[in-house]
């Protein structure tokens, strides 16, 4: 059952072969085991769980069951859960008790799924280790002197450690995705829009987009069917009819363009990585896919691009974290000016800090011009390179990240080095665009590599099904780490 | 261009973040690290071109529509309230700002 995707675990619940409340008191027996090696998990509650199990269930044996109908799913502590901690992994909100739920919560509570837990996080979902937040770094099941990647990192390391059959994550620059291939598992950051925002704290918002985490991308498009969707609250969600994510699984992969941009094969790419993802891109080619070589000719700014968008985003955003409404507040100051100085210094982080500060620069008098529009300029180049890739291929691929998985603590002293993590993941979202990562392989240590494969606007279902073609043929994304064994 | 210390101090004000003197020279020294990163935008010829605030504007050239302008939510300022640090009679509680 552990290893089991969730159409697996679907038709067992279906054939009774196992109840949710048995299936879930599973997955938090090995969340109990093995989560203090692993720190994925911030908050677990075992008897709420339990009760959504057994509601799961009632609602089984009375014929209304779903696809996800009773089962576990684990939450990035980004997404506000009513009466229970939402932390965004910072001492901020380390005490934050939601009044109300987000509409991802909402959707898979509807769907019937039961929240298994909270999954730690980098502190606000800066940063590209999961090393940044408030309750420890998490560690990744392949090799815990490792990290998982980030932000995403909890949910990425849950689902890898089989400690949860499935995760949600966001994803600004690549917090989904990142993680997803530092850790062997597959996520999904959906087009700009497509995923509600409401109750999801909030980052860069011109950039932030859910999207789920698991096994396989068949297992995404069902969570995408859940996820996926309009929602007024949100006024950047898009009104468009409801998706079936699953559409596509079985289309053949015969006449598909893989654009292969020759940015993203140079010299910046681990020579390992490389090797494997040509190794998968080959057995696309196999299938019958075409490989066109193009150029992303921006791409090259992109990072330089996101690094002014997104704190200045971020400076704008966390100014709402004033010690006043909620959250926390300094214990000692002086003046109204001194309680939000103190307490936002003792509330944040160093890189949350960092941000908030290169933000406030960017978008200062006498520097606007020059940072901030001019990087919102690239970032129109950046999104017509894509443009016009797309009118001459239908997908574009290569590799997630530039390494595999580093030591904890190895860019602890140079922000910059963290961020070149990011480099094939930050151009997709100043697009708007979807794009998914997939496992294709191993370096020499062990370590999983990642796939990335970026659409169109709203290709989601395109991209689930080459990927799910990919994995009828492999079998990387059900390798167990040997860390965690099932 | 390198930030000065008088600099640091300046935007941690205008930020509302306190900078200790102890912090200080590290905050300097890595936000420069980002400026230098950043710093390669303002080399790159974008004349003529529209900036792009948001992907939204690429995916729905029309703009997003405006909902009716009509009461949604109800009072929930006794839940929301529960979970503020410092509150009285209905109001949040602030260090006095008027003498």
């Amino acid at each position: 059952m552990l290893n089991s995707t969730l159409c697996e675990l679907s038709a067992a619940l279906e054939r009774r072969a196992i109840s949710s409340v048995e299936l879930t008191r599973l997955f938090l027996d090995r969340v109990e085991r093995l989560n203090g090696a692993l720190n994925a998990f911030i908050t677990v509650d075992a008897q709420r769980s339990l009760g959504e199990a057994h509601a799961a269930d009632q609602v089984r044996a009375a014929g209304g069951a779903g696809p996800l109908t009773g089962i576990p799913v684990a939450h990035k502590d980004i997404f506000c859960t009513r009466g229970m901690l939402t932390t965004c992994g910072s001492k901020m909100l380390a005490d934050f008790v939601s009044p109300y739920d987000a509409h991802v919560i909402e959707r898979f509570a509807s769907a019937g799924a039961v929240l298994l837990g909270k999954t730690n996080m980098d502190e606000f979902a800066m940063g590209s280790s999961s090393e940044s937040s408030f309750f420890g770094p998490v560690r990744n099941p392949w090799d815990r002197a490792r990290v998982p990647g980030g932000s995403s990192g909890g949910s990425a390391a849950a689902v890898a450690a089989r400690l949860a059959p499935a995760a949600t994550g966001t994803d600004t620059g690549g917090s989904i995705r990142q993680p997803a291939a530092f850790t062997g598992v597959c996520g999904l950051k959906p087009t700009y829009g497509v995923v509600s925002r409401y109750g999801m704290v909030a980052f860069a918002s011109s950039l932030d987009q859910g999207g789920p985490m698991a096994k396989t991308a068949q297992d995404l498009a069902l969570l995408m069917n859940v996820m996926g969707g309009h929602d007024a609250r949100d006024s950047t969600s898009l009104a468009r009819d409801a998706e079936d994510y699953t559409r596509e699984l079985q289309t053949p992969l015969a006449g598909l363009r893989i654009g292969l941009p020759r940015e993203y094969f140079g010299t910046g790419c681990a020579p390992h990585v490389l090797a494997r993802v040509r190794e998968a891109i080959a057995w696309f080619e196999s299938q019958g896919a075409k490989l066109i070589d193009l150029a992303l000719p921006n791409s090259g700014l992109a990072l330089a691009a996101y690094y002014v968008i997104a704190p200045a985003e971020a400076s704008s955003n966390l100014s709402r974290f004033d010690g006043v409404r909620y959250g926390h507040r300094a214990r000692a100051y002086g003046d109204l000016a001194d309680m939000y100085c103190r307490t936002r210094a003792e509330g944040f982080g160093a890189e949350v800090k960092r941000r908030i500060l290169i933000g406030t620069y960017v978008l200062s008098h006498g520097y606007y011009d020059a940072y901030y529009l001019q990087a919102q300029k690239v970032r129109r180049l950046i999104a017509r390179d894509f443009a016009a890739a797309f009118a001459r291929c239908d997908v574009i691929m290569g590799p997630t990240a530039p390494s595999t998985a580093f030591p904890l603590g190895a860019n602890a002293d140079d922000p910059v080095q963290m961020y070149l993590n990011d480099i094939y993941t930050i151009p997709a979202p100043l697009s708007g665009l979807p794009a998914l990562s997939i496992p294709c392989g191993f370096d020499g240590a062990g370590l999983p590599i990642g796939l990335q494969l970026t659409g169109s606007h709203f290709a989601e279902a395109r991209l689930l099904g080459a990927a799910h073609r990919y994995q009828q043929a492999t079998d990387w994304h059900l390798r167990v780490p040997a860390e965690t064994p099932l | 261009m390198p930030l000065s210390p008088e600099q640091i101090q300046r935007l941690a004000r205008l930020a509302r973040v306190a900078v200790s003197p102890e912090e200080s020279s590290a905050v300097r020294e890595q936000l420069n690290r980002v400026l230098k990163l950043i710093d390669e935008l303002r080399a790159v010829d974008t004349t003529g071109i529209e900036p792009m605030s948001h992907p939204v504007a690429e995916l729905i050239p029309a703009g997003q529509r405006l909902r009716d302008d009509e009461v949604t939510e109800s009072d929930c300022h006794a839940e929301y309230q529960s979970v503020a640090p410092a509150v009285e009679r209905g109001l949040y509680l602030v260090p006095k700002v008027i003498e």
